[in-house]
This record gives C-alpha cells, sequence and structure tokens, in this order.
C-alpha cells in the first residue's frame, strides 16, 4: 500500500505541472490586455514599455512561466494589477470563506444524499424511492442562482428573517460562525449550495446500492445468517467507491465557490474574487486563484482515489 | 452427533409450489414438489437448466426475494417450518442449520472484503464470539478444506485467488457452524475439470465426516452417480423420478431419465452420436396440461398429453410420473416391477 501511494503522488506531479502550464497560458489566450485596465487610453509608447517591463510582460511567455512557477513554488503569487496587494493574502482570504460554505455543504449534502439514496436503493420501487428520486430530480434540475434569488426574495425581501448578502453584521471585521449575528448569513448560501450535490450524490448513491444488491455475493450473505442490517453494510462498502468518486468531483466543485451563488449573496470567496479578477483582467489574481483551486481538484482526486483503494483491493490492479 | 427430531426425517418438502410473479406472467417455477431427507443422506436433484433445480434450493432457505415470489407448501427442516419462520429465527436457520454453496465462486464472495473475514463473520453471527476467534475458527475451516498456505490465504481479497480455492472458501464457509443440512447448488459446474473432482471428493468425505445431510444439485449425471444415495430427476419445475442412485441411473424409469442418460457422453462413444433429446423443454409461464414432457417424448400415447400422469410408486420410495412407469417400452430386460 505504501508504495502505492508513493506511486500515486508521484503521478500526480506531472498532473500538477501541466495544469499549471495550462492556467498559465490561459491568461495570454483570453482576449484583452491587462494593461488596458491600467493605463489611460492616451498612455505614451513609452509609459506602456515602462509598466510592461514593470509586470514582467516585455518577456517571452515561457520564460514568464518559468519565473512565474519558480516563484509560486515558495508561495509567492505576485500582485494583484487592480489592488497592489499581494495575490496570495486576497486569495487565501477568499478560500477561507469558501471553505466555509463548501464544508458546510459538503456536511449536509454527503451526509443527508447518502443517507437518502442508500434507503431508496435499498428499497427500489417503493414510495419513499419515489419520493427521494423526486427530490434528487429537484436538486439537480434547478439552477443554483435562481433558488439564490428566490431564496432572498423569501427570506431576505418578504420575511425579513436572514441577510441577503455580506458575511456578518456592518462594520464587522472578523467572521465567527458560533454567533447567530454572523451564523445567519451561511444559512441561505449553504442552503443553495448544497443542492446540486445532494441530487447527484442521492442518484449515485441509489444507483450502486440497487446494482450491488443485484449481486451475486449478497445471496452469500444472506445464505449464511448476516441479518439485514449487516447485509447492508456489507453492500454500503461495496457501493462506497464509486460514490466517493461522484463526493470528490463536487467537493473540487464546491472548493471552485460557485461565481453566481458568491455574487448574489456577495460572499467574498474565491468565485467572488474570480468574477472581480475577470472584470478587472488582474492576470496573477486570475493565475493564482485557478492554479491553486486546480490543486485542490488534483489533492481532492488523489485522495479519494488512495481511499478508493483502501475499500476495494481490485482497483489497484489498474 | 445429530439430534433427533420429531420425524426421522431432516427436510421435507410437501407439496411445494414456487411462482414468479410479474405484471407480465406467472412463471410456475416448482410444481407440487415432495421429497424427504433423512440426516446424512445424499440426494441429487439432476435436470437441465431451468428446470426448478435451484429454485428449489433456494425455496428452502427462503433465499428468493420474497416481493416477487410466491411459495406454497410445506417446507420443514429439522423440525422448524421454515415458511413461518420471520426475521431472526430465518437468520438463525441460514447458515446455522442450513448452508448453500453456490454455483459461481467467482461472484459468490464479497470482492471488498478479506476472505478470513468472511468466514470468521459468519462463525460470530452464530456462535456469538468476536472477530479474533472467529478468525481462528476461519483457519481451521481453510485447513478443513484443504487450502495451502492457509494462514496467508485468510488475509487474501477473493479476487487473489483461484476458482477452486474460492470454492474452498465457500465450503468452509458454509461448514463453519456445522450444520445439519448442506445445499450444494452445482458447487463443481464452474471448475476446471481436474479441480472438480477434487472439490467433488472433498466435499463427499467432509460429508461423511460431519454426517450432514446434503442435497446435491447438478445436471451432470456423472457427478450424481459419485455422490449421491438417492436421486430426483427435475423437468419443468416437477419431480419426474426418484429413487436410489443404482435405481434411477441403472434402470431409469421415466423417458426423461433414459433420454438424459443416452446424451451422456460416457466409454466407448468414439464414432457414434451421442443422442440428444429433441426440442425444448417447456414454457413454464404456459405449462402443458398434461405430460410436460410428452411434445419432447418418443413413447407419446395420446392418454399422455390428456391429464398430468399420477406419480407412480414401484416400492422403496421409487417413483416416476409417466403412465408407461411400470413397463417402460425400450426395456428389453423387462425387470419385473415390484408393485
Amino acid at each position: 500500500m505504501t508504495a502505492y501511494i508513493i506511486r500515486r503522488l508521484l503521478y500526480a506531479i506531472p498532473i500538477a505541472l501541466g495544469v499549471s502550464m495550462v492556467c498559465f497560458a490561459l491568461v495570454y489566450i483570453a482576449p484583452g490586455d491587462p494593461l488596458q485596465t491600467l493605463l489611460p487610453e492616451d498612455a505614451s509608447a513609452e509609459t506602456i514599455e515602462m509598466v510592461k517591463k514593470a509586470y514582467g510582460f516585455d518577456k517571452p511567455i515561457p520564460v514568464q512561466y518559468a519565473l512565474w512557477l519558480g516563484k509560486v513554488l515558495t508561495g509567492d503569487f505576485g500582485n494583484s494589477i487592480a489592488s497592489g496587494r499581494a495575490v496570495s493574502e486576497e486569495l487565501f482570504k477568499a478560500l477561507a470563506n469558501t471553505i466555509l460554505l463548501a464544508a458546510g455543504a459538503v456536511a449536509i449534502a454527503f451526509s443527508l444524499a447518502f443517507a437518502m439514496g442508500t434507503v431508496a436503493g435499498y428499497w427500489v420501487g417503493s414510495k419513499v424511492d419515489r419520493f427521494v428520486t423526486g427530490v434528487a430530480v429537484v436538486g439537480v434540475s434547478i439552477p443554483n442562482y435562481w433558488l439564490a434569488i428566490v431564496l432572498v426574495i423569501i427570506f431576505a425581501v418578504e420575511l425579513n428573517v436572514l441577510p441577503a448578502t455580506g458575511m456578518g453584521p456592518r462594520g464587522s471585521d472578523t467572521f465567527e460562525l458560533l454567533t447567530w449575528d454572523h451564523f445567519r448569513h451561511v444559512i441561505l448560501p449553504i442552503f443553495t449550495l448544497s443542492m446540486i450535490p445532494i441530487g447527484i450524490i442521492t442518484r449515485t448513491t441509489r444507483s450502486c446500492v440497487a446494482e450491488t444488491l443485484n449481486q451475486d455475493f449478497v445471496e452469500t450473505l444472506r445464505a449464511k445468517g448476516l441479518v439485514e442490517s449487516q447485509v447492508l453494510l456489507h453492500v454500503i462498502r461495496n457501493s462506497l467507491p464509486q460514490v466517493l468518486a461522484v463526493m470528490g468531483l463536487q467537493f473540487g466543485y464546491l472548493m471552485g465557490g460557485s461565481i453566481l451563488v458568491e455574487t448574489i449573496f456577495t460572499w467574498p470567496g474565491t468565485g467572488f474574487l474570480l468574477n472581480k479578477a475577470i472584470l478587472t483582467r488582474d492576470i496573477p489574481v486570475l493565475q493564482g486563484t485557478i492554479l491553486v483551486l486546480a490543486m485542490i481538484f488534483v489533492a481532492t482526486n488523489l485522495v479519494i482515489d488512495l481511499c478508493q483503494t483502501a475499500i476495494d483491493p481490485r482497483l489497484k490492479r489498474s | 452427533m445429530i439430534e433427533n427430531s420429531t420425524s426421522n426425517a431432516l427436510v421435507e418438502l410437501k407439496d411445494l409450489n414456487v411462482k414468479f410473479v410479474s405484471r407480465e406472467a406467472t412463471v410456475s417455477a416448482v410444481n407440487n414438489v415432495s421429497l424427504t431427507l433423512k440426516a446424512g443422506e445424499v440426494l441429487c436433484i439432476i435436470g437441465e437448466s431451468g428446470s426448478g433445480k435451484s429454485v428449489s434450493m433456494r425455496a428452502l432457505m427462503r433465499l428468493l426475494p420474497e416481493r416477487r415470489t410466491k411459495i406454497t407448501g410445506e417446507i420443514s427442516v429439522a423440525g422448524k417450518n421454515v415458511l413461518e419462520l420471520q426475521g431472526k429465527e430465518l437468520s438463525d436457520l441460514r447458515g446455522g442449520t442450513v448452508s448453500m454453496i453456490f454455483q459461481e465462486p467467482m461472484t459468490a464472495l464479497d470482492p471488498v472484503y478479506r476472505v478470513g473475514d468472511q468466514i470468521a463473520e459468519a462463525v460470530c453471527r452464530h456462535e456469538g464470539c468476536d472477530r479474533e476467534m472467529g478468525l481462528e475458527r476461519a483457519l481451521e475451516l481453510l485447513e478443513l478444506v484443504k487450502v495451502p498456505s492457509a494462514e496467508r490465504r485468510l488475509k487474501a481479497y477473493p479476487h487473489e485467488l483461484s476458482g477452486g480455492l474460492r470454492q474452498r472458501v465457500m465450503i468452509a464457509m458454509a461448514l463453519s457452524c456445522r450444520p445439519k443440512l448442506l445445499l450444494a447448488d452445482e458447487p463443481t459446474t464452474a471448475l476446471d475439470a481436474t479441480v472438480q473432482i477434487q472439490v467433488l471428493i472433498l466435499l463427499r468425505k467432509l460429508q461423511r465426516e460431519m454426517g450432514m445431510g446434503m442435497i446435491f444439485v447438478t445436471h451432470d449425471l456423472g457427478v450424481a452417480a459419485e455422490i449421491a444415495d438417492r436421486v430426483a430427476v427435475m423437468y419443468a419445475g416437477r419431480i419426474v423420478e426418484t429413487g436410489t442412485v443404482q435405481e434411477v441411473l441403472g434402470d431409469p424409469r421415466h423417458p426423461y431419465t433414459r433420454g438424459m442418460l443416452a446424451s451422456t457422453v460416457h466409454g466407448n462413444m468414439r464414432g457414434k452420436d451421442i443422442e440428444a433429446i429433441p426440442g425444448n423443454p417447456p414454457d413454464l409461464r404456459r405449462l402443458p396440461t398434461g405430460c410436460s414432457f410428452a411434445p419432447r417424448c418418443k413413447d407419446v400415447t395420446a392418454s399422455c398429453s390428456e391429464a398430468l400422469p399420477p406419480e407412480v410408486f414401484m416400492g422403496g420410495g421409487r417413483m416416476s410420473r409417466c403412465l408407461l412407469a411400470s413397463a417402460p417400452p425400450d426395456e428389453p430386460k423387462s425387470m419385473a416391477p415390484a408393485i
């Protein structure tokens, strides 16, 4: 197993390197020039040259990449063109805010979806199954920006019980999850964000559990006298690798922060930061954010892979 | 070793009927099957695919999906009325009193659990011990079924074992709680020929040593001759002939049994054609009113398709469900039937 873990870790390095290249290149493929937003339209050629030099845009792109990568490896993502502050500072603050929402959505969605999916899969075709499948379809079908707006209209505008935007009461600098004044701000965003994962994970769990129950070995388990709860445990363990794969993907998406949802709730997370950076062509922020998010994705996949192999040793061979 | 229950039969099936009900059709998989098995006896159920052999075995342990299956009749195992058992009582019976070995060792074991744990689980379930003791017993069992380097195999996953070894693991699991009755559903069919013999010999040896009753389902007459005390031949969900293995295989009284024997490859067959039974088994959704073998029978008479032929008993537990049972036309020797 240790050898397998080391091998998988080594495999992750070229993937990470490739991702970093794409991140870096993407920004240059996209139309628009960061200097346009920085300089007045009538700036002289010399000024443009000077600014280009200051940001390193005058060097060939491969050299820029090498320099950028070298800095990134030491944790230096450069400075934001728009605000002039260090990218890492903005990025990690935003990441912490997104993690808060993602963790909440993960906790709710994963536990609820797994429980509902297991129940529905065990009693396929029953009323419970039809109800759960209905919930799952609704979950995946509702666009979450629409849901966010509807929730704001209901709970913030009409009922006026929950705040529509922001991370805390006006003027507060820090965020304390455990106080109601702060906590009420996370309710709507977390609810909105958990809908899609609930739908997707429920459906996956349901089909995996139902499929596993039809396998021959379940009959063997019953034939040796296990009671249904013990049988279900075997079934769950057999379904887990597939369910984990879907959970990993959903976790990755949630960490990326939903640009739309964070924008609607003005939640200062990674989605919000990306949105701002795109609008202002803030290349260092874009590169840094995308890279970190991509790395989180790669790391999540790695962890999921290792968990899957730990559960189902047959996967080790492929 | 074996407790005597009120009747001395270990298994008693009376008028067992199993129907699979779906929206489209009702399939009568087992029809009015009655049989008894004494403790320590080996009964072979022979028949082709779809004749209801495996379904009868599963009905005996109530392993068929309850929602889609209708079981009527009486099933009694070791004095217990199996059709009335509920919840925990039923799972106590399964693996405790009755065990089953399945046909496909490749898929019958849980792929994500170590085989040692799978055996230990059965032991712990019925004997209420902890995992450690369960594993100790699992090791003994693997040695009993002659798994080489058993200690290492205890930690193996099913995919790391060959088919023969997996079937030995299945046998070890089935024997883990010293059942009184072992059901073997074509346990050697999926194995290589050389491994088949080994597993068969092992099963017979263990059955004798432990004094278990065994019902062995097979479509291989050679296997039946090797292992059985008594034989029951099934066709289209009915038992068409029973008797001791010598009687049934040596002097078959049902045309289906004769057809099966004629279509079996045995010594000195080179150059001769194997006689196949013409036609196909009947559709279990629409069984013919008369003898279900009549459409394929070469000795068929007009009265065969009028009504279901009655069971003709010929003494000593010998039975054949054929109008011509007492005077088989193809039998030049004409052994005097003892009626």
